[in-house]
């Protein structure tokens, strides 16, 4: 029992990070239509400057993450108006593999500055809480609260607020959101501050679980994200919720009750039947085809 | 003659396999007459793997209209495949030519059976949720070989998935003239090197041959109306779901023959090298290349595999030159104003085009 509930949790501290960054990932998506492969390099750069923030600069663990996330946030907004803007009208596939080169590029510029081998990260709040013979490390409270505070802000602020309402407007119809004074791009760019800045998060959360960072941390964390935000309906923020969690608790489970070996390969599978089932995902609208 | 060549199509038709001939014979002469170096010699079978490679997937994205992201799985099958059927018939075909040929076929029909296997289910949905699952089913498809031990001795095959990470060659209970093919995490071991380069060359042409005259004939009609409009191609009475499995299993048995020749060519392999990245690589051909553009595919190819090589001197900024090139190509073939900027300044000759079309 104690050990279920060990890895239920580590489960749930690992969904919640993609859960973060699957909030980024269906934010994107529902405004841009793109699927931005570059996010998971974001969450890289984010743990790489947190790491030099706590490792060359001595700044405590909470300065370096709000260092990562504006760095991340700028080079979020960047790479939108350099690579992603002129390509507004373009076709689906031309971004894409935009966003692919833009991945690459990343990489290996984190590769050039940073080296290839792997850092030893030195997780942002160490230590670990015992409760009853269950052990919970105290980045995992932290991630699970992270992941809490951020959807309902995010709730609310799609919801409510006058930029939210923007960015439902241009995720529906860009044209008429136009005609009524939106500024659609401007309230693009937004959307890519504050996904770039959740995956900042992320990465400062991911980096502290795992405890090691080398320059292709974030791409296999970003597909699963991406999967998670799938797997909840694309373009969905509870969608994405929950579909982080689930995913971050299947892949536990799995890890420790069937193979280790093919945990990703179960996760995937599980994202494959449930397409089948709900092609649109768990909590996604499905919009028949109007001929 | 002269008026089959008056098609248009037809003349590109010709016009692309004159090219992938001509490329053949100036690169066969210069093999055998010694004349290349050692780095581009080992390159030449590569090349035409990703060649059809890329010939095969501009089948599925650029003629089908499917974003797929997952056609490494099926190189991967037909890889491995093709390994295990060229060793295990080491003492039974002496012949290197006919094994290898036996390993493509083998390549190439097990991946089609893979094909047909994620088809099913993936071509029931569209556009993005199709892209993420075949993303899904690609990263299945390199765990399980993974985790795949095999091993040949006289009393045939023997198979074993090595789910629990701790079995190994030895479980396998061979007699002792047995032969480990893969050893799960660490790959194929010890594979014969049967790839040739004009092998490589007869199965381009032979995907060539069979893509563009599929592209030209009936069958490639209804696939290309379903990429326009399936709605309308569904409302005139052709079969959907028939054409665009047919089109993807087509497409993973390329792939899968493409994966038996690259396998070959190489002594040690191990399933890691076909991931999500060699997927992505193959896309990024199709799509400079351009969408349904066959002889496109062939030179982005061609030039695209080459050029990081040729790149080696820059070293650690190859990679960073390479992602830069993408990007700005991407820019400059979709960006109304980058492409606006050629006819800014030779503005006549567009002008003198317009008036004379």
């Amino acid at each position: 029992m104690t050990e279920f509930l060990n890895y239920l949790i580590s489960g749930i501290s690992l969904g919640s990070v993609y859960a973060i960054i699957a909030l980024g990932y269906t934010m994107v998506y529902g405004i841009a239509k793109m699927l931005n492969f570059a996010h998971g390099d974001v969450i890289m750069v984010g743990g790489y400057v947190s790491f030099c923030a706590v490792f060359y600069l001595d700044l405590p663990g909470w300065l370096a993450t709000i260092l990562a996330i504006i760095v991340c946030t700028v080079l979020g907004v960047v790479i939108e108006g350099l690579a992603y803007k002129p390509l507004r009208q373009a076709g689906t596939l031309a971004v894409l593999i935009t966003a692919i080169g833009v991945s690459y590029f990343l990489q290996n510029a984190a590769q050039l500055i940073w080296g290839t081998s792997t850092k030893s990260y030195a997780s942002v709040m160490p230590g670990n809480l015992s409760l009853g013979g269950v052990t919970i490390p105290y980045i995992s409270i932290l991630t699970i609260a992270a992941c809490l505070i951020i959807m309902v802000v995010l709730t609310q602020f799609i919801n409510r607020s006058k930029l939210g309402k923007a960015m439902r407007a241009c995720s529906e119809d860009k044209g008429a959101a136009q005609l009524m004074g939106i500024h659609v791009n401007r309230t693009i760019s937004m959307t890519f501050a504050i996904g770039s800045a959740l995956a900042a998060i992320a990465g400062v959360l991911l980096c502290s679980s795992y405890t090691t960072l080398n320059p292709t941390t974030g791409s296999m964390p970003g597909i699963k994200a991406f999967t998670a935000a799938v797997f909840g309906g694309i373009g969905s923020i509870p969608g994405a919720f929950l579909g982080g969690i689930l995913l971050g608790v299947i892949e536990s489970m799995a890890k420790a009750y069937l193979s280790s070996a093919l945990a990703n390969s179960i996760v995937f599978a599980v994202l494959i039947i449930v397409l089948l089932v709900r092609p649109a995902g768990l909590l996604g609208k499905y919009v028949p085809e109007k001929v | 003659m002269k008026n089959l060549l008056k098609k248009k199509t037809t003349r590109t038709d010709f016009l692309t396999y004159l090219g992938v001939i001509v490329v053949f014979v100036i690169m066969f002469a210069l093999q055998q007459g010694d004349m290349l170096k050692n780095s581009t010699q080992g390159m030449l079978v590569p090349v035409c793997c990703f060649v059809v490679m890329a010939v095969s997937l501009n089948l599925t994205v650029g003629i089908l209209g499917e974003l797929s992201l997952g056609h490494a799985g099926f190189m991967s099958v037909g890889a491995f495949s093709g390994i295990i059927a060229a060793m295990s018939l080491e003492q039974t075909i002496p012949s290197d030519l006919a094994r290898l040929i036996i390993a493509i076929v083998v390549g190439a029909i097990c991946a089609a059976i893979a094909g047909f296997i994620v088809g099913v289910p993936v071509l029931r949905l569209q556009g993005d949720y199709l892209a993420i699952v075949t993303l899904a089913f690609g990263e299945i498809i390199k765990e399980l070989i993974n985790c795949l031990i095999v091993g040949y001795d006289e009393n045939g095959l023997h198979v074993m998935f090595n789910l629990s990470g701790k079995l190994s060659v030895e479980n396998l209970n061979m007699t002792e003239n047995g032969v480990a093919i893969i050893k799960g995490a660490q790959g194929a071991v010890g594979v014969d090197k049967l790839a040739t380069f004009p092998m490589g060359f007869v199965l381009v042409m032979l995907c060539l041959v069979i893509v563009l005259n599929l592209v030209r004939s009936r069958t490639g009609r209804a696939i290309l109306s379903i990429r326009d409009n399936r709605i309308a191609a569904e409302s005139v009475g052709i079969n959907v779901t028939k054409y665009r499995l047919m089109a993807f299993v087509i497409s993973a048995a390329m792939a899968g023959s493409a994966g038996a020749l690259f396998g070959l060519n190489y002594s040690t392999l191990s399933s890691t090298r076909f991931d999500f990245n060699t997927s992505i690589l193959v896309l990024v051909y199709v799509v400079l290349g351009g969408l349904g553009n066959i002889w496109g595919s062939i030179i982005a190819a061609v030039v695209l595999y080459v050029l990081p090589e040729a790149l080696r001197e820059f070293n650690d900024y190859r990679m960073l030159a390479y992602a830069v090139v993408l990007i700005l190509v991407m820019l400059a073939t979709n960006n109304e104003r980058f492409k606006a900027a050629p006819s800014r300044v030779i503005p006549k000759r567009r002008k003198g085009a317009a008036v004379n079309g």
